[in-house]
């Protein structure tokens, strides 16, 4: 079978388009390529989702965190404390474990034209249940970053902001949120390709693979079971990973450019690539 | 105990505390005890690992340098659980592979027949004949020989950073009273290092205890394996029969988890205050208030 036509039939495999057969008998380096590839669709959606929502979140929670109100504080501190400091391995098995005991119903959301039916069973697919846990996770890894750099925005800054007479919300608006996204971007970086990287635990965690979509490391799990060979599919993850870091790097890059270019060179926020572990 | 004997007929707290102790629930103990044994056993080696990456990466002999470089950037950008599947597979098939060569020359055949990996019987680790423990104890070795590599260059890291974190002047003082290179690394450079490299050293510490639920994916019986095992349903032919119930399970390790990182935020806060005793930086002064 020439590389196009595997191609053809498993590129988007992951996602339930193509060949239904995953490749069993003659195992080539094409097809390792190929469906390791569309698994990485799935790393690619977890992530950029989970980021994307994450980021509302987090900033609600830092904002609480900093509040002198201790109602708002302590369950956000709480929270932080929940996500951060368990593995998100034990995360995602407690919230399948959670999402399969609920209760099975359908909730109808009339939107005129049609109606959608939400149902609760949607909780123990991958796409959404796990979804939801890195959400959940990623606000707080990120919450205690904006916590971090809020407390960092210059006193000075606010209090001239205060001289020119803003009022409380535009002096977050203008002033304190600008800061300390710039202040926070470098680290926000680092917390992306963390995550992207944590994405690899749900298909190893309580959440089944349905029809055999999987991730990147889904697949290359299944072609060293298949093949009991580990040389060559677990390479070929890292390459896909080093490459995606790279284009994380890059675009989160340019955020920060543009984030920075009121400032001389010197003053800029420096990215640094600080590699992280285990979630 | 005596009143377990016949638990259909426990109802109740009895029936609970029976439950809880029946020699199943008895191993499940046991695993969180090999979950604190593979940290106590890691840490020491990641932290020797660590010296030596740190040590090598810093070293004027460009070859040792260069392995040095290899190994503390050998974890970036790939993911750890990445690591863990292959360090254990490939470590496994290089040792065996290494035996066959030696034990048995005599046979011809290439080891890698196409998808199949075979070596002869006596160059099997450890041999099929072995009893279960030495099994268990292999694996479990593969496990932390894992651990130790990934989080080693991690260390390696936070230490290579502390090393140059510690200001020029007090090691251009040390020589200017004349001291050897050894005595200006043991006297001065090493004991200052520690204020730098413990705040990576407790995160390590904190992400290496997180790390343990990844046991699980290599196959051996820790805490995660019993939760499911334990709280799966169990209809009438077990003696405890009882709906799913490993939702609690994995409640149980959740606080477990969480009640391991603020004992173990609490002792680093100890320790920093410790370390920074006498030391040249902020915390080193409020630390002599606090003395007086």
């Amino acid at each position: 079978m020439s590389c196009s036509q595997t191609f053809q039939d498993y590129a988007l495999r992951s996602i339930g388009l193509g060949e239904r057969q995953l490749p069993k008998t003659a195992i080539g380096l094409c097809d390792q390529f190929v469906l390791i590839g569309s698994g990485l669709l799935w790393n690619i959606y977890f992530a950029a989702l989970a980021v994307f929502f994450g980021f509302f979140l987090a900033l609600a929670l830092a904002l609480a965190r900093n509040s002198p109100n201790a109602w708002l504080r302590k369950p956000a501190e709480w929270f932080v404390f929940v996500f951060r400091g368990s593995p998100l391995f034990i995360q995602f098995f407690f919230a399948y474990e959670l999402f399969v005991i609920l209760p099975r119903v359908g909730i109808d959301i009339p939107l005129g034209f049609m109606t959608i039916t939400i149902t609760t069973s949607w909780l123990t697919k991958a796409w959404l249940g796990a979804l939801i846990v890195l959400f959940l996770n990623t606000s707080a890894y990120t919450a205690e970053i904006f916590h971090g750099a809020l407390r960092s925005v210059p006193r000075g800054d606010i209090e001239a902001a205060m001289a020119f007479g803003m009022d409380g919300y535009s002096r977050f608006r203008r002033i304190v949120f600008p800061t300390m996204l710039r202040l926070a971007w470098p680290s926000y970086t680092n917390e992306a390709i963390f995550l992207f990287h944590a994405t690899t635990l749900v298909f190893f965690s309580g959440f089944p693979a349905w029809r055999q979509e999987g991730d990147a490391l889904y697949y290359a799990s299944y072609f060293a079971e298949k093949t009991f060979n580990p040389f060559v599919p677990y390479p070929i993850v890292a390459l896909y990973f080093i490459a995606s870091t790279i284009g994380i790097i890059t675009v989160f890059g340019l955020v920060n450019r543009q984030l920075n270019r009121h400032l001389e060179p010197a003053m800029r926020q420096r990215f640094v690539f600080r590699p992280q572990l285990i979630r | 105990m005596q009143m377990c004997i016949d638990p259909k007929a426990l109802e109740g707290l009895a029936w609970f505390i029976c439950y809880l102790t029946n020699p199943k629930h008895q191993q499940f103990y046991l695993s969180f005890i090999t979950v604190l044994l593979l940290v106590g056993i890691t840490a020491p080696i990641v932290l020797v690992l660590g010296f030596a990456g740190a040590l090598a990466r810093r070293s004027r002999f460009w070859p040792l340098s260069l392995v040095g470089h290899a190994y503390t950037s050998m974890v970036r950008g790939i993911p750890d659980i990445v690591f863990f599947l292959f360090v254990p597979v490939a470590l496994d098939q290089l040792v065996e592979f290494t035996r066959h060569k030696v034990l048995c020359p005599e046979v011809t055949e290439p080891v890698y027949r196409g998808n199949d990996f075979v070596v002869c019987d006596i160059a099997k680790m450890p041999l099929n004949s072995s009893p279960q423990w030495l099994h268990e104890t292999w694996g479990f070795a593969l496990a932390i020989i894992a651990f130790a590599i990934v989080f080693g260059a991690f260390a390696a890291n936070t230490i290579d950073g502390a090393l140059r974190a510690v200001p020029r002047s007090q090691l251009e003082t040390a020589r200017a009273f004349g001291m050897s290179n050894s005595q200006t690394f043991f006297r001065i450079h090493l004991p200052q290092m520690w204020i730098y490299a413990l705040p990576g050293l407790s995160n390590l510490w904190v992400i290496l205890i997180k790390a343990t639920p990844l046991l699980f994916l290599l196959g051996i019986s820790d805490i995660v394996y019993w939760a499911r095992e334990l709280g799966g349903m169990k209809t009438e032919i077990f003696d405890y029969p009882h709906p799913d119930w490993r939702l609690w399970y994995f409640l149980a390790l959740l606080i477990f988890y969480l009640f391991m990182t603020w004992i173990s935020e609490t002792a680093f806060a100890a320790l920093t205050r410790r370390v920074s005793r006498g030391q040249a930086t902020a915390a080193g002064a409020d630390a002599l208030e606090g003395a007086r």
